[in-house]
């Protein structure tokens, strides 16, 4: 299939800017889901959700969105952007999301972040000065859980776990596959190639060359681990458009959303931020563009998630930006086909690691054989 | 970077005036020229570079909201970062230094100044804020493990008027502070031979093997 295209959203309650008006919580967690199944409709591949824990976002609870969407799509991949590895405790992220896959037959990634939010560690009692020995340690322990019907662990940040089984077990046996998303951690990146993971790279709000610099670690450290060559590995990125027909009448309706948006409003012009970080805002054809452009710096790589619901943006407004993303999909998918070497490979799904995990039984079943026959 | 001669000695002279001419630019001038001249003098090549944070003003407030440098901030905040040594200047705004000026340290980042030798120097229009340079800029330095000169030089307005003969001259004080930092930057005592801590550019540079860090997340921070 190529690269995955859709978009990822953090969940913000922000007034738009033009009309004073703030959605409540009720009217933006429905216009989540509605901007999700509008993702399916426009032929898009991916939805993923942030989590956080405190106004002015809705984004907490992101297993109970995603398995509410997952009902009311067929063919959408749910995933986060990101899940809290370091707050949240491994052993319920284990039972959350492989149960998701048993809801939505295998419909789901997920992405470990460590969050931005400085006062969400005491909220559920953790130490953010440990934000990195927090992360590692919680995901070395999903993963045996994920992967070991039966799991001893003892650790530094929760109590030990004596014959543990967690529950439900994977589909299929199947562990989720895990991105590891980090703008600046070079520990990150390494524990991303360590285990043969994903590897996303927010991409907005920040200058390409982070990414680009992150990316490169990242690819080069999965080499030496020795998954494959730096270009078979798993790399994703988002992005953040804007889009009208016309490229003036994107900028001029952009505008005011971004001068006064959470992250960067009240700083740095429009023109001056669209051409220090990778927003694009302009037409369809200017955002086909400079997506393409992404692969000069990041290599060919398996997933691209766009920012298009945030900062006050009325529903109406980010459902028409997902029909013009539809329009180019197409031509979007075509050219990060173009040039893309054979031996790249599609980021990991439910079907493909099952096929992977069929194959590699086989062999070994065919390898038993042989020697059976030998001796 | 690349491959530096041992004994060319970058020097960085901040300077955060406002106005133009500023005297505060005009103490850093006499500071530059003087440690030029001092490193010069024990036989070193010295390269002096001026960064006037006013054209960076805007930059300055930008990486403040978004948390990245931009065109000629990242250069001056590199050139910082690699430098041997660091002549700081600031006017006194309200009993202190500039928030220009701290905020061009407030966006360096954490480690860049480990060790490294520092001149600092201040400009008011009166005498009586002279000891701005011992409440204001040398615990600031201190707090960023800066190797502070022991002679800091502050300016008033009647400063630039006095003879430079005299003992307590301006001329007398900037040689003075000039030569510390010499002997500070070509010294022993320079960037390198202290220990560093760990920052970004390090990690990029040669990352810490995940077996390290898994070792590290379970409580054993030997290396």
């Amino acid at each position: 299939m190529g690269i995955q295209i859709g978009i990822f959203s953090v969940g913000d309650v922000t007034a738009d800017p033009t009309t004073g008006r703030t959605p409540s919580e009720h009217q933006r967690i429905k216009d989540t889901v509605a901007i999700a199944k509008k993702a399916e409709e426009v032929g898009l591949d991916v939805f993923a959700t942030g989590e956080h824990h405190n106004p002015p976002f809705i984004a907490s609870n992101p297993t109970a969105t995603l398995a509410y969407i997952g009902a009311q799509t067929s063919t959408l991949l749910l995933s986060t952007a990101t899940t809290l590895i370091t707050t949240t405790d491994p052993v319920l992220i284990a039972e959350d999301y492989a149960k998701i896959q048993h809801l939505t037959d295998g419909r789901v990634d997920l992405m470990l972040g460590r969050g931005n939010t400085g006062p969400v560690y005491p909220w559920f009692g953790k130490d953010i000065r440990q934000g990195i020995n927090l992360a590692i340690e919680n995901y070395a322990l999903l993963r045996r859980l994920w992967r070991e019907d039966v799991v001893d662990w003892e650790g530094r940040f929760r109590t030990p776990l004596q014959g543990y089984t967690s529950t439900p077990r994977p589909l299929d046996g199947v562990a989720p596959f895990v991105w590891h998303g980090s703008i600046r951690s070079p520990e990150i990146a390494e524990q991303a190639a360590y285990y043969g993971d994903g590897y996303f790279h927010n991409h907005i709000f920040w200058p390409a060359s982070h990414a680009a610099q992150m990316v490169r670690l990242y690819r080069d450290r999965f080499a030496h681990y020795g998954h494959g060559t730096p270009e078979q590995a798993i790399v994703g990125l988002g992005g953040q458009i804007f889009m009208r027909r016309n490229s003036q009448d994107a900028i001029n309706e952009f505008r005011p959303y971004f001068d006064n948006a959470p992250v960067y409003g009240h700083g740095p012009s429009l023109e001056d931020f669209s051409a220090q970080t990778p927003l694009t805002v302009g037409s369809p054809q200017q955002v086909l563009e400079r997506t393409l452009s992404f692969r000069d710096y990041a290599g060919d790589y398996q997933r691209q998630l766009f920012l298009v619901d945030h900062a006050g943006l009325p529903l109406k407004t980010v459902l028409e930006q997902l029909d013009l993303l539809g329009e180019i999909l197409p031509a979007m998918r075509a050219g990060f086909a173009e040039g893309r070497p054979a031996d790249v490979p599609d980021a990991p799904t439910h079907a493909s690691q099952l096929a992977a995990l069929t194959s590699n039984s086989q062999v070994s079943n065919d390898n038993k054989e042989s020697k059976e026959v030998t001796i | 970077m690349g491959f530096d001669k041992l004994n060319h000695r970058k020097v960085v002279v901040v300077s955060a005036g406002l106005s133009v001419p500023s005297s505060t630019r005009l103490l850093a001038d006499k500071l530059g020229a003087a440690t030029e001249r001092a490193i010069a003098a024990r036989g070193e090549e010295v390269e002096v570079r001026h960064v006037e944070l006013r054209p960076l003003a805007h930059a300055l407030a930008d990486h403040l909201l978004t948390g990245f440098p931009t065109g000629d901030l990242a250069g001056a905040l590199d050139a910082v970062r690699h430098a041997d040594g660091v002549i700081v200047v600031t006017p006194v705004f309200s009993a202190s230094y500039s928030g220009l000026f701290k905020t061009f340290f407030d966006v360096l980042e954490p480690g860049a100044l480990d060790g490294k030798p520092v001149a600092i120097a201040a400009t008011a229009g009166t005498a009586r804020h002279s000891l701005v340079l011992d409440h204001a800029l040398r615990p600031l330095f201190a707090y960023l493990h800066a190797v502070v000169a022991p002679t800091g030089v502050f300016a008033a307005s009647e400063d630039f008027g006095e003879s430079s003969d005299g003992e307590s001259s301006l001329d007398k004080r900037v040689d003075r502070a000039a030569s510390e930092l010499a002997a500070l930057v070509s010294g022993t005592a320079g960037a390198t031979q202290v220990p560093a801590r760990r920052t970004v550019d390090s990690e990029f540079a040669a990352p810490t093997p995940f077996e390290q860090l898994l070792r590290e997340a379970g409580g054993n921070t030997a290396r």
